[in-house]
């Protein structure tokens, strides 16, 4: 089969919609469009059912004890900002502490920003440089005055997995409650909210083959019973946390790429372990190559490769046309910082830039990854044939006895 | 975000990569930028002592496609100026030249900055004073 360029290796950023989702929405936006909080006739009715078919679905994905835990919201920047501001909101009296960690998502810590500037304590725990959180440092951060720790169950730059299981012990001992961001967890990886103590756990359905637009927050129904404040007013949708008209063809569609995940997550791990494995031993032939992050503790879905000595987007620009990652630098952005979570774990600098993120997914073929591999070896080779400081490096020059020029 | 064709071309066809002997006399050497900003440019220059023409001028860069480009395309402008004339070489000249847009047009004033880096280095090896130069923007 001749392979159909551009290659994506961007499954973390989104992925392509199943066409099996989408042949299970398409009756949504036509014959049944209803509206699913319509009570009195056959539209809501077919709509209400396919909503709950979605939510059950979701629901057994995380293994939720009950279908009413699952909140559907727009998306996962949304769960988020409902769950953390929310639980800030509902458990102000037992306290104004919240704990996350450095290299949480914009919408963790853009969310945990704009509740210090209303007198919530945050701390941000660090990582160490696998990116692992360390246990006892939340130890020693937490109290009595804790409501809630928040930590991702996936990194979506480095695809480190953090020990969620023992988080949550930690928080439920101090009467806190806990949170993960599953965005790039649900779906991919095995997730028991039921098993691992998890309160509230957000992830959205575009990063598992399901449409853009649609996510859920997971709240906890029994021990403890969860509730976080609603953030939007009106007609008191999803059991009053989250109003606004539900979107049934994608929540129809959000339900039936879980139940894919769900099925088929050993295969599809597996297979992608593969391919990820290949990738990355064929890349790490380049001297000076770095995978970033925690070599066990992650998900094979993504990939982070450090070419020491190019910079990550001249580099990407080399082979953009043809493969679509994503970088770790930012060089367009005024700021010109290379990417916070690699900078968290204390990555040189000329590491930091010179990033490249791959991710992997259910639709990625061995083909494709072959062709990777020799495009991005010609031009990290390329390059290194252009920098500088690779030149310095074969002429054994220490590049941080050099004073450089201030910015 | 899309690079202009000049980007492109530069990028793809870079002009002068290379390495000039730094221990010549007749060789100046600009290196310029730090790893953490995520570009490093050196420029080097050669010159004819007697007329004072760059005869040759090389390039290796550390950065994204606009910073490759701006300096491949300040080598190619170099040579055949006097060192005099290549004062002249404006940011803005590279930025017009390449079509920068306004987030990269910090790449054009490195590539300036690395030019008068080299003349500098050239001419002070040559027992004449380093030219003082305005500050030139943040980049």
């Amino acid at each position: 089969m001749e392979l159909k360029l551009p290659v994506y290796l961007d499954n973390s950023a989104t992925t392509p919609v199943d066409p099996r989702v989408l042949e299970t929405m398409i009756p949504y936006f036509t014959d049944n469009f209803g509206n699913a909080a319509s009570r009195n006739h056959s539209f809501g009715w077919h709509a209400e059912e396919a909503v709950d078919y979605a939510r059950e679905q979701v629901a057994a994905l995380i293994n939720a004890q009950s279908a009413k835990e699952i909140i559907f919201t727009s998306g996962a920047t949304e769960a988020i900002n409902l769950a953390i501001k929310g639980v800030a909101d509902m458990y102000a009296r037992k306290g104004n502490h919240i704990i996350t960690c450095t290299t949480e998502h914009k919408a963790v810590l853009d969310t945990c920003k704009a509740l210090e500037r209303k007198g919530i304590v945050v701390t941000y725990l660090k990582v160490d440089e696998s990116g692992m959180i360390d246990l006892a440092e939340l130890r020693a951060a937490i109290s009595e005055k804790t409501i809630l720790v928040s930590i991702m169950a996936v990194n979506n730059e480095i695809g480190v997995m953090q020990p969620i299981v023992e988080i949550a012990q930690i928080a439920h001992q101090y009467g806190a409650l806990f949170m993960t961001d599953a965005t790039q967890a649900a779906g991919k990886v095995p997730i028991d909210v039921q098993g691992m103590g998890i309160d509230l756990l957000t992830c959205t359905a575009h990063k598992m083959y399901g449409p853009k637009g649609v996510g859920a927050l997971y709240v906890r129904r029994k021990n403890p019973r969860v509730k976080v404040t609603a953030q939007m007013d009106g007609g008191g949708h999803e059991r009053g946390m989250r109003s606004g008209t539900l979107n049934v063809p994608g929540i129809a569609g959000f339900g039936r790429a879980a139940e894919l995940c769900r099925l088929d997550m050993a295969s599809d791990a597996q297979r992608v372990t593969d391919l990820r494995d290949k990738l990355e031993n064929a890349l790490m032939q380049l001297p000076e190559t770095y995978v970033n992050g925690h070599r066990l503790h992650r998900t094979p879905y993504i990939s982070n490769i450090s070419f020491k000595y190019v910079e990550g987007e001249g580099l990407m620009m080399g082979f953009n046309k043809n493969i679509a990652v994503s970088s770790g630098s930012a060089c367009t952005s005024a700021s010109l910082e290379p990417s916070y979570v690699l900078k968290a774990l204390g990555l040189d600098d000329e590491l930091a830039h010179s990033s490249i993120r791959f991710s992997l997914g259910r639709f990625t073929t061995e083909a494709q990854i072959d062709f990777a591999i020799a495009e991005v070896t010609k031009a990290v080779n390329r390059m290194r044939d252009l920098s500088p400081l690779w030149e310095m490096h074969l002429d054994g020059v220490d590049l941080k006895t050099i004073e450089w020029a201030a910015h | 975000m899309a690079y202009s064709d000049k980007v492109i071309d530069h990028y793809e066809n870079p002009r002068n990569v290379g390495t000039l002997d730094k221990s010549k006399k007749t060789v100046g050497t600009g290196l310029v930028g730090a790893p953490e900003c995520g570009d490093v440019m050196r420029l080097q220059i050669e010159v004819d002592e007697t007329s004072g023409i760059i005869t040759d001028a090389k390039f290796k860069t550390f950065g994204c496609g606009s910073a490759i480009a701006s300096s491949s395309l300040a080598t190619e402008w170099l040579k055949g100026k006097t060192v005099d004339q290549a004062l002249s070489i404006d940011n803005m000249d590279i930025v017009e030249e390449l079509s920068l847009p306004p987030v990269k047009i910090h790449c054009s004033v490195l590539a300036e900055d690395a030019i008068k880096a080299a003349i500098n280095d050239y001419r002070t090896k040559n027992g004449m004073e380093a030219l003082v130069f305005e500050e030139s923007i943040v980049h």
